[in-house]
């Protein structure tokens, strides 16, 4: 495996990032709350779930560029070497989707308002929970990959079959 | 009716081709007639299976063309006919298969006997390094690059020291001797690939590949490069001579050492 | 095996129909159309167009190849590019967007019997920013330094050095935006189809009655999606190597003597990303063209596909087993030699479900009412290339086998028989048979003869020949032929043949799109059903088919897509919107 090899130094992992993990963790549980509420139809809390999954994502996203701007100043470019570049990349990409998220995320909060159908804006609001909870879970996924989880539990299974 | 024809003639024209035409692989060099057997058991098993598809192809459009007042028959499927030609068909890819993984458990495993030659590609030639009297290859960086030290021997390893260098000439093996070959590029992909040999690989800067082979015969064998390189690619010919054991040991006396050649100032004034 | 119950067992309408976008202008009518009809013809005309322009460099480079040292324009750096953009233009902006922008947008909604598209207006997007991509794909000839003459695949790092064309210009940087903007546009094209197949379906279009054409581009769809982006990410990894100076496929490299900024990266992982997009690709191609052949041969040879549930099947095994074989591609590319092992196994496993679809296909044949119609010339052509190239597939999965043959003209002669060749004469077999339905008119008969024999004949005298090349030991990618020891004069004489062939085969393409627009006013009127079909395109009120596709009520599906000289029946076919059962059904369950 390239991680082995010298050219591969990982970088530190910020502890920000715990922190806009969890403010991910409350955007997806106040999607949640905004799916169920929209299968029992109280457009009130269907209106206040949307809101605050929109801000907490937003929230994470700021979060993240915090993180970005944490690891630059302190020497950790782009282009220093893969490992970094593989961070930025992975959380760029997620990041991006996200942003699509927020995107459709907006159309369906201004639908809630502006009094869209029962039927439509259910609909919306369970693709948006649904998108939500798949990033939160991809996230999770590099998160753990990132901090060099995944290459403990690669070791393990190694440990295992040898 | 002339379709029919002409699907006969397609596989009477492509046998015949095969059978007739000048044109077929160069005599082999190297102990690899494994692989030329494979392809040739490929060719059978393939050319059958061809002239069959094709011929009942002839024979159906022959025999069912259109005719005023013909009906086609009514049959979705056939669940026999179906099974018996997936078990023939698997029986056919396995006799494929299994000559053809044999031969690649031979073609992966480099015999103990084997004597390194490494190969560093780089746009456009070949050079090319030797172990010295130690048996051993020095490692190598291509951090370590420079007009002095081509190859990016690492001039801390002592064990490089003796190896033999050979920058962009031509490249000479005895006959009869396995040879590992170790394959290293100092910038893009090339690919070592001598027709004669059968065998090549691809050449990755950053990482070294290799495959082994015991030439056969005395000649000289032209390198050519099999991996897109830029636009050189087509000139980045090389040449590989096989030697008889004296011939060998007589060139490779006139090599220079790569202690030699970064202490070429030291040497001149000694003499 | 057999079923009994009434084929007429139609279950009742669930969802009301969808609302339907209704143009309002000449321009939202005709360019900016939402009707997937349309879109069809945009996505396709824009294919042919492109494709012309992959026609004329095979000419050029095959000039070079049969006249070395003839034509002094085409230096290396030109021949380069001219591989470059022939093999990328041919592989995805002709065969991909044809087969699933084309294709896939005019039959599917037809074929399963709704109105348009789930999505008509994402659809209308996929061709603008297709359109797009191809823009910028040409724009690059026209930048500084020309286009990219990295190969089709793009290895890196020579991709982005300066001894390859483009790579330290505009040309690379053109060649990914493109393909990364092709990928956006084809993702919202490819989901409209697929939500459409499963969603759009009428009235008692079950999945197993749908006819295998559907099959064909709704596999190839999913696999598309799921193959697509890592062609995306390694898209977009290059260009950050390339732009911002990362170093994802950058190793430590020295460059003409001088040491780059680059360390740490690996050149392989851009070859495992490539291929496992390249390797289904091939298949996103075929399985399109397996479909459709299905359907002109049991149309033409008035009787049902044999054995349809395997056909489907097979399909759906050779969609799911082609995300297992990606690295055939790397045998020599120095991975892990024991990868092969596992590779060449899965390689020549997938030979079997498509063994399975060519006996089928003959077997279709066999006891038929067999008229030799141009689509029927095609398909039969189709057959002999597709069996001809698939086993020389088997040569090179079969790992060992592979060693003396990869990077030589017997690759190039495989895959232009295989996936070149054999599709494309699929989608001249298919243009014959949907002309009548897209415009109203038949193509013309005797230019329709001269282009199928010309071509058929011309491509199998190209390509059987150049696999004994490759034999030999000529390498691939070689604009000069010259100073080898393994060219014999003999083999310089083939090339020459070679070359000419290629020039006369180029040119039948040029009549046949004469017949293309000559027939559009001038072809012979051919009324609703012209081949006698059952599918539901051919069962339209109107033809060509008007915006709905059908008439105030959608069709509803009784039976199968085959039912072809079904005994007792009046007529050798029956539609599938033709209630009424003529004994118990066999149609497969």
């Amino acid at each position: 495996m390239r991680m082995a090899l010298s050219d591969w130094q990982p970088l530190p992992i910020p502890p920000l990032l715990w922190l806009n993990t969890g403010v991910l963790v409350l955007s997806s549980i106040a999607m949640q709350c905004a799916s169920l509420a929209a299968r029992k139809g109280q457009v009130d809390m269907v209106r206040l779930g949307l809101a605050s999954a929109g801000l907490t994502a937003l929230a994470f996203l700021v979060g993240q560029l915090m993180a970005w701007r944490e690891l630059s100043a302190d020497g950790y470019f782009l282009a220093s070497n893969p490992a970094n570049s593989f961070f930025y990349l992975l959380t760029g990409m997620h990041g991006l989707h996200i942003l699509g998220g927020l995107v459709g995320l907006g159309r369906t909060t201004v639908g809630a308002w502006n009094g869209a159908r029962p039927q439509r804006l259910r609909l919306s609001v369970e693709l948006c929970a649904m998108y939500w909870h798949f990033l939160l879970f991809v996230w999770l996924a590099i998160f753990a990959l990132l901090a060099g989880w995944a290459s403990t539990l690669i070791d393990i299974c190694r440990g295992l079959l040898t | 009716m002339a379709v029919a024809l002409v699907l006969v003639l397609i596989v009477v024209g492509s046998v015949l081709f095969h059978f007739l035409s000048p044109w077929w692989w160069t005599p082999i060099a190297s102990n690899w007639d494994y692989i030329d057997n494979t392809i040739i058991i490929t060719f059978w098993i393939t050319g059958v299976v061809f002239a069959a598809v094709v011929l009942f192809m002839a024979y159906c459009v022959f025999r069912f063309r259109h005719r005023e007042g013909n009906q086609a028959a009514y049959e979705p499927e056939n669940r026999r006919l179906e099974s018996w030609l997936t078990v023939v068909t698997a029986v056919g890819v396995t006799a494929l298969l299994v000559p053809g993984l044999f031969v690649w458990s031979r073609f992966v495993n480099v015999p103990s006997d084997a004597t390194e030659v490494e190969v560093v590609g780089q746009q456009w030639q070949w050079s090319f390094r030797l172990p010295g009297k130690d048996g051993k290859l020095g490692t190598s960086d291509t951090r370590d690059v420079n007009a002095e030290n081509p190859l990016g021997v690492i001039a801390a390893d002592a064990n490089g020291q003796d190896d033999v260098v050979v920058e962009a000439a031509d490249l000479h093996l005895p006959v009869g001797k396995p040879v590992k070959m170790l394959l290293r590029s100092i910038d893009v992909l090339h690919d070592f690939y001598v027709p004669e040999f059968r065998a090549k690989m691809d050449m990755i800067p950053g990482s070294v590949t290799y495959f082994w082979f015991t030439p056969t015969k005395t000649g000289t064998f032209q390198v050519l490069c099999a991996e897109l390189c830029g636009q050189g690619h087509p000139m980045m010919h090389g040449v590989v001579m096989v030697d008889t054991q004296e011939d060998y040991l007589a060139w490779l006396g006139q090599q220079q050492t790569f202690a030699q050649l970064s202490a070429p100032q030291q040497m001149g004034s000694a003499e | 095996m057999v079923d009994i119950t009434p084929a007429d067992a139609v279950p009742p309408a669930e969802v009301a129909e969808m609302e339907l976008y209704h143009p309002h202008s000449w321009w939202t009518k005709y360019v900016f159309s939402q009707d997937a009809k349309v879109i069809a013809i945009q996505y396709s005309a824009t294919a042919t167009a492109i494709g012309m322009v992959a026609l004329v460099l095979s000419w050029l480079m095959r000039l070079q190849l049969g006249f070395p040292g003839t034509f002094d324009f085409i230096t290396p750096e030109a021949y380069y590019q001219f591989i470059t953009m022939h093999g990328m233009i041919m592989v995805i902006y002709l065969l991909t967007a044809l087969f699933l922008g084309g294709f896939g947008n005019y039959l599917i909604p037809l074929m399963v019997g709704a109105r348009d598209m789930v999505f008509p207006y994402v659809n209308m997007l996929s061709y603008w920013i297709y359109l797009l991509a191809v823009l910028v794909l040409v724009s690059s000839f026209f930048a500084p330094g020309g286009p990219t003459g990295a190969g089709w695949t793009l290895y890196p790092p020579q991709a982005i050095m300066t001894g390859t064309p483009g790579g330290q210009d505009w040309g690379i940087i053109l060649m990914l935006v493109s393909l990364i903007l092709f990928i956006i546009g084809f993702t919202m094209g490819g989901l409209n189809y697929v939500v459409t197949v499963l969603q759009g379906r009428t009235r008692g279009m079950t999945l197993m009655r749908l006819p295998l054409t559907v099959w064909g581009i709704f596999t190839a769809t999913v696999m598309a999606l799921l193959a697509f982006p890592a062609l995306f990410v390694a898209c977009v990894m290059m260009l950050l190597d390339r732009a911002l100076g990362t170093s994802f496929f950058m190793p430590a490299i020295v460059e003409m003597g001088e040491q780059l900024q680059h360390g740490g990266g690996s050149p392989i992982l851009f070859q495992h990303l490539f291929w496992f997009f390249g390797h289904p690709e091939v298949y996103i191609v075929a399985l399109p063209a397996f479909g459709i052949v299905s359907d002109l041969i049991s149309t033409h040879a008035r009787k049902n596909i044999f054995g349809y549930r395997m056909m489907v099947w097979a399909i759906v095994g050779i969609g799911a087993l082609s995300f297992v074989v990606w690295a055939h591609h790397m045998y020599v590319s120095g991975m892990h030699p024991y990868f092969g092992f596992f590779f060449a196994t899965t390689t020549l496993i997938i030979a079997v479900p498509t063994a399975i679809k060519v006996y089928n296909w003959v077997l279709t044949l066999w006891r038929g009412d067999i008229h030799l119609t141009i689509p029927m010339l095609f398909a039969l052509a189709f057959i002999v290339t597709f069996v001809n190239g698939g086993l020389t597939g088997l040569f090179l999965g079969n790992v060992v086998v592979d060693v003396p043959l990869s990077d030589t003209m017997f690759v190039v002669a495989h895959f232009h028989m295989v996936m070149g060749v054999a599709p494309i004469i699929v989608i001249f077999g298919a243009i014959y048979h949907w002309y009548p339905k897209v415009t109203g008119r038949m193509l013309n008969e005797t230019l329709g003869r001269f282009h199928f024999w010309v071509t058929f004949l011309g491509a199998y005298l190209i390509f059987f020949p150049m696999h004994y090349l490759g034999l030999m030991g000529v390498p691939r990618r070689y604009n000069e032929l010259t100073d080898m020891t393994v060219m014999t004069e003999s083999a310089h004489h083939l090339n020459s043949f070679i070359s000419i062939m290629a020039f006369i085969v180029g040119f039948a393409q040029i009549v046949f799109l004469f017949n293309l627009i000559w027939s559009i006013r001038h072809g012979r009127e051919a009324g609703g059903n012209p081949w006698r079909a059952t599918t539901l395109e051919w069962q339209t009120a109107e033809t060509p088919p008007g915006h709905g596709n059908f008439g105030k009520d959608l069709p509803i599906v009784y039976r199968w897509a085959y039912d072809y000289s079904v005994p007792g029946a009046k007529e050798d076919f029956i539609p599938q919107n033709v209630p009424g059962s003529f004994g118990p059904s066999r149609e497969p369950a």
